[in-house]
């Protein structure tokens, strides 16, 4: 990669994560010289060399090697480096010969005035072909102000002419965190104010003229970024809060920030979106253009928060600002599009009129549709099953694909497949029907799981009960890795063999897989059990975890750790396995009963407290066994291995093979 | 050339449901609804290829199982805000049976 500038980089760091060799070559002597002061350049040099892109800087490339394809540079000092492919980031050059040819007046770029008009008044320019104010540009958004002052000037309107602004820099390299803005060179009439915490890695540094900030260098932490950026462009006098500026807004004048004016002061082109590339300027047109009043209408329209989740507090706030007092909060998000009435609406009413159909439902609950939708119709299968176990009759058609054939889609329409492991543990005539399976299918990827057991990938559907009967017959069942419901309960190997652990782990964990499975849940639902504190299963990152001790058992709950990650709460500590179990069972039921559907158990603890369920579950001895009671008369129902019953010929429509075409006579 | 190809029984075709018909080129997804309406699309998603035969029917809606995206079974539109267009085969009921009309297919029956 020639060029360590910001292009360059994000190049070099794409290029390495698809696995390449990647080295950096920057002729300046720190990278991104232009929007980073020579501390920051060294700590992001230091960032990337620990991911492997090597950087040499002050490399000056003399000559490219190669006869037929490119084989390698030379640099100046003689120094020859291999290569496959080279990158030329090096900065944008005007392309004048246009301009030019048409004999306008030139120099870096072609010369326009605030309005974009040329040395010919009929001729205008915007772009990076131009120089303004003795300035060219080379980011988008300034020349998108460019297009709008253009574009008023055509349409016949006055417009602002152009003016410059100091567009900020971010870094998109995962893990990276740099802002940048302004100018940050010293200077005699510039003082500065400097924050380092080498070992986190962070460095803030303000440069200030006159009591105003003219220039922003953030790294490692760079949240405040968008409210110095504001103070800048606004020319904000900050001696009054100069102490603690560097602080940032939390201890700007005492109080706590604002969220609403930290997003209001954000700028258009402020990323709001990481995972889709979605600004500011986007989502406030959205939902001024097209009237949205929704985190969902904004998602759908936008894709902003689609994917992660991670800036929806942010979306619901550029909502809660572009609506003013039209936006509430807290309004009860309804369940979807289908009806008016939140998911725990629906619940309540489901039991309270004795409804036990999805049709009944909609009919008795005035859904606005004939038919549902993908979001309310697998909900609402779940909410009946849990409320009527045994009388329900699960609706094959409602639930997602993964469900429905009791496998896992996979990108390419083939599915995999995972037997149980209880409590992760596996014996050499479970291997060997496994191994026989992949090769009697010419199953080519055999995978072991974060959830210790092993997954076979690339399945054809019309497969599946042929792979379901063989391992049925070594004795395995279905792993329900597919279900919202008890995935696994990982163990650690416990008194049985481990020098340090104080309680048998490994069978308590097998216990609970044996009492836990089958069950349906809003969401999937992992635990672990650890045989002492070390917790070499992770249970204090699982929605359910045991930590055995000398003395008992550590109950814990409410982890996560996927896109959002969480340690767990403590639930309580028990004496006994019973005890574990009976808590085990009555907070899992709690959760079925109560949550919504999708949310995982830390979601729910989030919205209920993790106090009241303690209450519940530890405080109240009678609820509590009334909450595993009910949990074990749902399990009477559900614990049939559904491979077994699909081989056996249940629901078979959902794998009818593919139909040939027959021709008829007549043709078109 | 076009012709009609018969492939199945109404009644094979679960209400919700759907099949698969293997054609010469890739495979062809049946749709019966809830309102007992057949529709053919090619099965294959305008998002990444995704196998719609095998979403959620709602309405006269397919749900992609691989990211969500919702088809129309009459048009073949793309809903909402997404944008892409699916296929759509001529389908036809005669006497109970499914049929539709496919380029031929010599290449694949023999
Ligand atoms: S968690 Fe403790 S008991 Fe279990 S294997 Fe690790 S060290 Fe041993
Ligand atoms: S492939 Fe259908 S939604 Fe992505």
């Amino acid at each position: 990669m020639i060029g360590g500038g910001l292009l360059g980089l994000e190049a070099a760091a794409g290029l390495k994560v698809q696995g390449m060799d990647v080295t950096v070559l920057h002729l300046m002597p720190t990278l991104m010289e232009r929007q980073l002061d020579e501390t920051a350049g060294h700590l992001l040099e230091k960032a990337l060399t620990d991911r492997g892109i090597k950087v040499i800087t002050k490399a000056n490339t003399k000559e490219i090697l190669g006869t037929t394809k490119v084989e390698g540079v030379r640099l100046e000092d003689g120094t020859i480096l291999d290569a496959n492919i080279i990158i030329m980031a090096v900065g944008i050059r005007p392309n004048l010969w246009l301009g030019k040819d048409a004999g306008l007046d030139v120099d870096r770029g072609i010369l326009v005035n605030n309005m974009m008009q040329t040395s010919d008044p009929n001729i205008f320019s915007v772009g990076e072909c131009i120089q303004v104010e003795n300035r060219t540009y080379g980011l988008v958004a300034p020349l998108y102000d460019q297009a709008k002052v253009l574009g008023s000037t055509l349409a016949g309107k006055d417009s602002k002419p152009f003016t410059h602004f100091e567009a900020a820099t971010k870094l998109k390299v995962t893990g990276i965190n740099l802002f940048s803005a302004g100018d940050f060179a010293a200077g005699d009439d510039r003082q500065e104010i400097v924050l380092r915490d080498a070992a986190k890695g962070v460095y803030k540094r303000l440069v200030l003229q006159d009591d105003k900030i003219i220039g922003i260098v953030l790294y490692g932490e760079t949240a405040d970024g968008p409210w110095f950026y504001q103070m800048m462009n606004a020319g904000d006098d900050i001696s009054e809060m100069r102490d603690t500026l560097i602080f940032g807004p939390a201890y700007a004048g005492g109080g706590g920030a604002d969220p609403l004016a930290l997003v209001a002061g954000m700028p258009d082109e402020a990323e709001i979106c990481g995972c889709n590339g979605v600004c500011k300027g986007d989502i406030v047109s959205a939902i001024t253009d097209k009237k949205l009043g929704t985190l969902d209408e904004v998602r759908a329209h936008t894709k902003a928060s689609a994917s992660c989740g991670s800036c929806s507090g942010l979306v619901e706030q550029l909502l809660a600002l572009t609506l003013g007092d039209d936006f509430d909060t807290n309004a009860v998000t309804a369940m979807c599009a289908c009806t008016d009435l939140s998911h725990q609406d629906v619940r309540r009413m489901i039991i309270s009129k004795s409804i036990k159909s999805i049709p009944d439902v909609m009919q008795e609950l005035h859904w606005t549709t004939s038919c549902g939708c993908t979001k309310c119709r697998p909900a609402l299968n779940y909410y009946l099953i849990c409320a009527w176990p045994g009388e329900y009759v699960d609706d094959g058609y409602s639930r997602y694909i993964n469900e429905r054939v009791h496998a896992n889609i996979q990108k390419d329409g083939t599915y995999s497949v995972i037997p149980r492991m209880w409590g992760g543990m596996t014996t050499p005539n479970e291997l060997r029907a496994i191994a026989d399976v992949a090769d009697k299918f010419d199953i080519s990827t055999v995978k072991v799981t974060g959830g210790q057991r092993i997954d076979l990938l690339g399945i054809r559907k019309e497969d599946l009960t042929a792979v379901w009967a063989d391992l049925n017959a070594a004795g395995m069942v279905s792993g329900h890795a597919y279900a919202k419901g008890l995935r696994t309960v990982k163990t650690c190997v416990g008194t049985d063999w481990c020098r340090v652990a104080t309680q048998d782990s490994t069978g308590l964990g097998i216990q609970l897989e044996r009492i836990l499975w089958g069950a349906w849940a809003p969401h999937k639902l992992k635990l672990a059990v650890s045989g002492c504190p070390r917790n070499c299963s992770e249970a204090t990152c699982k929605d359910i975890g045991v930590i055995c001790v000398d003395s008992g058992y550590e109950l814990h709950f409410g982890g996560a750790a996927g896109m959002h990650i969480q340690g767990t709460q403590v639930l309580c500590m028990v004496d006994t396995e019973a005890e574990v179990i009976e808590y085990i069972c009555a907070l899992t039921q709690m959760y079925r009963e109560q949550a919504n559907y999708l949310d995982r158990i830390y979601k729910w603890a989030d919205k209920v407290g993790y106090d009241y369920i303690r209450s519940v579950i530890v405080d109240d001895e009678q609820e509590r066994k009334a909450y595993a009671a009910r949990f074990l008369y749902s399990q009477k129902f559900m614990q049939n291995d559904p491979w077994k019953e699909r081989v056996e010929g249940k629901e078979a429509h959902h794998f009818d093979a593919p139909l040939v075409p027959k021709k008829l006579e007549e043709t078109v | 050339m076009q012709n009609w190809y018969e492939v199945c029984a109404v009644d094979d075709i679960a209400l919700r449901g759907s099949r698969i018909v293997k054609t010469a080129k890739g495979c062809v997804a049946l749709f019966r609804t809830a309102q007992n309406d057949i529709y053919a699309l090619n099965d294959k998603c305008a998002h990444k290829q995704g196998p719609l035969s095998q979403g959620i029917v709602h309405g006269n809606l397919v749900t992609c199982p691989l990211h969500g995206w919702v088809f129309s079974l009459e048009t073949g539109e793309a809903q909402g805000a997404d944008k892409g267009r699916v296929k759509t085969i001529p389908v036809r009921i005669v006497e109970g049976c499914v049929q539709i009309q496919l380029a031929d297919q010599t290449a694949l029956t023999g």
